[in-house]
């Protein structure tokens, strides 16, 4: 957060649009919030939960960016069938609902300096590569037909590989679970 | 805007995936987390592809989450499969290779 209003008093000669700024404030807290109490959080079931607000919040980042395919496909996919599918996990597992005793690993410690560090590496290799990059004032929404000529002309390729791995997913999943 | 508060934002939330993976137990809240690491690539993917005014960054985005679906089908079938053999999802206990 101090990293982002650093970076904002650099460019305070720039014109500033308020309305996209605070909703992006106000998603983003609630993305932060959420995502650590995904980690932190005992009960199995809320974590799927605040995972959907997490999920959520990116789809409304997505808008704000003007990519809003990306953001449809990712509250229909995400928030439709894959928190589902951790829903139907949690059941099957008998996840425990009232709170793991043992929430935490030994090395949670080591999880926290990792991820630490990393940040403060990530921060200082963003400020140092994008400190004044901007997105464009004039950014318009991205036009579906656009996102499906790209998907179907330059990348078909890659399109295609995608299809035949999630053909390979399915029925590797049906594989693995299969009761025998 | 500003990139670099969508790429703060995405590196906040790479990071917590990352300390997920580590300290947590369950295994399908592994798989979460993973999730939040995923989701932490694709608003870095759809802030460039803004910023770049190319449309590539929105394909790679709709790509990743084709295939973190995929991941989500496979992986939740390996915890079940674990918990069936081993009657627990907790990481800690199942530890069949000593790793």
């Amino acid at each position: 957060m101090i990293a982002v209003l650093a970076a904002a008093a650099q460019n305070a000669d720039a014109p500033v649009y308020v309305a996209q700024n605070v909703a992006f404030g106000i998603i983003a807290a609630l993305m932060v919030f959420s995502a650590i109490r995904v980690v932190t959080t005992a009960n199995v079931v809320h974590a799927a939960a605040y995972l959907v607000m997490v999920l959520a919040g990116a789809a409304a980042q997505f808008i704000l960016l003007g990519a809003e395919f990306v953001a449809i496909t990712q509250v229909m996919v995400y928030i439709g069938a894959v928190v589902v599918l951790f829903l139907f996990g949690i059941m099957l597992t008998k996840a425990p609902m009232r709170g793991e005793e043992f929430a935490r690993r030994d090395q949670w410690l080591a999880g926290l300096f990792t991820s630490v560090v990393l940040f403060g590496v990530l921060i200082y290799g963003l400020l140092d590569g994008f400190g004044r990059s901007k997105i464009p004032q004039d950014l318009q929404p991205t036009l579906t037909g656009e996102v499906s000529d790209s998907i179907f002309g330059t990348y078909l390729l890659a399109f295609e590989a995608i299809s035949l791995l999630l053909l390979a997913a399915a029925v590797g999943a049906i594989v693995v679970s299969k009761r025998d | 805007m500003l990139l670099n508060q969508f790429l703060v934002l995405a590196a906040v939330l790479f990071c917590i995936g990352v300390y997920g993976v580590i300290a947590r137990k369950n295994g399908v809240l592994v798989l979460m987390s993973v999730e939040l690491i995923l989701n932490a690539v694709n608003i870095n993917l759809v802030a460039f592809s803004a910023m770049t005014d190319s449309i590539s960054g929105q394909v790679f985005a709709l790509f990743v989450i084709a295939v973190a679906a995929a991941e989500v089908g496979v992986g939740l079938a390996i915890v079940l499969a674990i918990f069936r053999t081993h009657k627990t999802v907790d990481l800690d206990q199942v530890d069949l290779m000593k790793g």
